[in-house]
């Protein structure tokens, strides 16, 4: 049998975990913490055997002895520094420096509009029935060995409630940064998210690093409840410093009728992952996950997606599309489970790479699991360069070669972009597809 | 303008042209017709440079330039042009973007200046009304879901944006109505000048009445076997190729 403890690589997150089990907590949340440690204790680090990281490298994470931060650097950061992340001013934006929340650097946050936005932390210091009916409990028993450490550990992040037939009329963004502080440390932000009946809302989660580049570790975990007919549309930019590594955890419980946008866009960091959980609970719900994954030098990205279809007439669409260019990889794996009896059933994915050097990897893989009789299940990748007969119509209408390739890859790329809803998000996205592609 | 002598090119191992000549002066027109396979498309896409098809043998000059050797960009910014017989589609990529661009290459490399978004549009509305286009189509992917015949239209419309020298039609007649066989023809017409040269490969003898060319070649198996004024095309027309193909077996 493999050696799963792995007791020296786990020994520095172990003693953060018997830290902080001395700190005073409410009773529920030292309970959940102390299952989740369990389970950490328990499940392997991931290593090349296990399925789901065989090509996902983790060893510089699980190597390198991130420490528990201390205390954030915000005092460190001025509003310019944390500005020119943020969209409009009459937007809700939360801002996290180091996993803090840091009220001063946000804005139009709090419970006095229509949604609730607040701080976990001060969640739940005020004892907020909604963190202790819904934390960890969106996420079960799923997720990974990292989500497990995230419960164990997370000490902040975000609290998003959207009451029952708002539809919130400006969007919430979450913007989790990395500062100097966090040189050398494993933060694990944590987002709670809870949708009741027929609200509609949209939110932006932001990972970045500012300041230099920093090596640090970040562990996210978001929770999402969408109840009978919630709408939500969610786009997260994993954008980290040159030397943030970023694994993350998203899981998504949907009831009946509910309908679940999720963007995902991959930019920067050493090693990422967005590990993302759909699991419909009620019939007629559906989910459309859309992704654009852009690697250069010796990048790692990989987006596992599970979408559990345990309800009839759920529909689910996946469309992920990577931009690769010098020893970079991508890894995608689009799971599907059809439980028994979840008839009708339709779910596709499609997963396009464009490569744009012969020495990128890429690993694609759908994963069907099917155990109804009544369903409609496609899959489909491609990977490989610009097609050639393209880059020649190009050069007839006297384009040079490098510059055919700049503009078919910001047209494959833009492509993700131009479907993301909001303009300043969709704007920001677009000149960076622009700039990082299009000839000069 | 061009000067083709004894071109030999093959496609993977396969000998598709076997020997071609051909001289086209500034102004003229030339029609090359030919049986599906004789390798008229060949000869188009060995012109503007695609690295698919090999040249074995041969020389190919274009306004004095020995073209065989520079890629496909180059003989575009020297005056080239191909209209192709199958436009590929280029989805996310606007055909006034993609126009601008390529425009803005060819002037640089003429040493003229590029045209701003503002200089282009107003070109790009001037000219799409020359071809009949519906202005609507500037902004829409290249070639993408455009129908057979909107894809044709396109390639003139480039043509007409490009202004080259020399454009070599491929088939832009095929799969086009009778209306359509019209704007192009006529947009094709508005073009010639005493400078500018065509070639234009088709099937039909109906395109050299909107068209009437210089000369008509025939292409077969890789050869030009006979070459003709635009009467040619009506004896073709009338009696296929069978005769030639006779013609040849009593001539070897
Ligand atoms: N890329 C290729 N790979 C293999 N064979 C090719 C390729 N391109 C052309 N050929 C072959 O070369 C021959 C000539 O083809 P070409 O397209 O030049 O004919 P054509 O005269 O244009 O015919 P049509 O009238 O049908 O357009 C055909 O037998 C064709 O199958
Ligand atoms: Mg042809």
């Amino acid at each position: 049998m493999h050696e799963v403890s792995n007791a020296t690589e786990k020994e520095h997150y172990i003693e953060a975990i018997e830290e902080m089990a001395s700190q005073k907590t409410p009773e529920w949340l030292a309970t959940l913490r102390e299952d989740a440690a369990k389970r950490f204790a328990e499940r392997p680090l991931p290593h090349r055997k296990l399925e789901a990281w065989r090509f996902t490298n983790v060893n510089p994470i699980i190597r390198n002895p991130f420490q528990p931060i201390a205390e954030s650097g915000v005092d460190q950061l001025a509003s310019s520094d944390v500005h020119p992340l943020l969209y409009a001013n009459d937007w809700i934006e939360l801002v996290f420096v180091d996993g803090w929340y840091a009220p001063k650097l946000s804005r139009n946050a709090g419970p006095g509009g229509a949604a609730k936005t607040a701080g976990l932390h001060e969640a739940i210091a005020a004892e907020d029935d909604l963190v202790e009916a819904h934390l960890g409990h969106v996420l079960g028993d799923g997720g990974n060995v990292f989500s497990d450490l995230n419960t164990a550990l997370a000490h902040d992040g975000a609290l998003v409630h959207i009451p029952k037939n708002v539809e919130l009329d400006r969007p919430i963004h979450l913007v989790f940064v990395s500062s100097k502080t966090a040189t050398e440390s494993v933060i694990h932000p944590r987002v709670l998210v809870i949708a009741d009946a027929n609200s509609e809302a949209t939110i932006i989660e932001s990972h970045v690093s500012l300041a230099g580049e920093p090596r640090y570790f970040s562990n996210p975990v978001t929770e999402i409840r969408l109840n009978d007919g919630a709408r939500l549309t969610r786009i997260k930019v994993l954008d980290e410093g040159p030397q943030g590594y970023h694994l993350s955890t998203t899981q998504v419980r949907q009831d009946r009728d509910s309908r679940f946008d999720g963007f995902t866009f991959s930019m920067g960091g050493p090693i990422g992952r967005n590990e993302l959980n759909i699991v419909f609970e009620g019939e007629g719900a559906e989910c459309s996950l859309r992704g654009l994954t852009l690697t250069e030098g010796s990048r790692l990205v990989d987006n596992a997606i599970s979408v559990e279809h345990h309800a009839a007439h759920c529909n689910s669409w996946i469309g992920y599309k990577s931009v690769l260019e010098d020893k970079s990889h991508s890894v995608f794996c689009g799971r599907v489970y059809v439980a028994p009896g979840a008839q009708l059933t339709d779910s596709n994915q499609l997963n396009q790479n464009l490569l744009l050097s012969d020495k990128a990897t890429v690993n694609t893989k759908p994963q069907l699991e099917i155990y109804a009789d009544d369903v409609k299940c496609t899959h489909g990748a491609t990977v490989g360069p610009p097609p050639q007969e393209l880059v020649f119509y190009f050069q007839t209408r006297g384009m040079s070669q490098a510059m055919a390739r700049g503009i078919l890859t910001y047209g494959f790329a833009d492509e993700v972009v131009n479907e993301t809803p909001l303009d300043p998000v969709r704007d920001r996205l677009d000149r960076r597809v622009f700039d990082k592609y299009s000839p000069k | 303008m061009l000067e083709i002598t004894n071109i030999h090119a093959t496609v993977e191992g396969n000998e598709i042209l076997k020997g071609i000549d051909l001289q086209v002066k500034p102004g003229e027109v030339h029609a090359i017709m030919g049986p599906n396979g004789s390798g008229k498309s060949t000869l188009a896409q060995v012109l503007a440079g695609n690295e698919e098809y090999d040249v074995t043998e041969g020389a190919a000059h274009f306004l004095g330039e020995d073209v065989l050797d520079l890629p496909a960009e180059e003989r575009a910014r020297l005056g080239l042009f191909l209209a192709f017989q199958y436009p590929v589609e280029i989805p996310g990529i606007s055909n006034a973007y993609f126009l601008q661009a390529g425009l803005n290459e060819i002037r640089k490399s003429n040493g003229l200046g590029e045209l701003d978004a503002m200089e282009f549009q107003e070109l790009l509305r001037e000219k799409m009304e020359l071809v009949a286009i519906d202005p609507r189509f500037a902004d829409r992917p290249v070639n993408d879901g455009f129908s057979g015949g909107e894809k044709k239209r396109n390639e003139i419309l480039q043509m007409a944006v490009l202004e080259p020298k020399l454009a070599i039609l491929d088939e832009t007649d095929s799969g086009l109505d009778i209306d359509a066989l019209r704007i192009v023809s006529d947009g094709v017409n508005k073009l010639r000048s005493p400078e500018r040269s065509f070639i234009l490969v088709t099937h039909y003898q109906r395109l050299l009445n909107y068209i009437v060319p210089d000369y008509v070649h025939v292409l077969f198996d890789g050869r030009l076997v006979k070459s003709g004024g635009k009467e040619l095309a009506y004896e073709l027309e009338e009696k296929g190729y069978d005769w030639i193909k006779e013609e040849l077996i009593t001539a070897s």
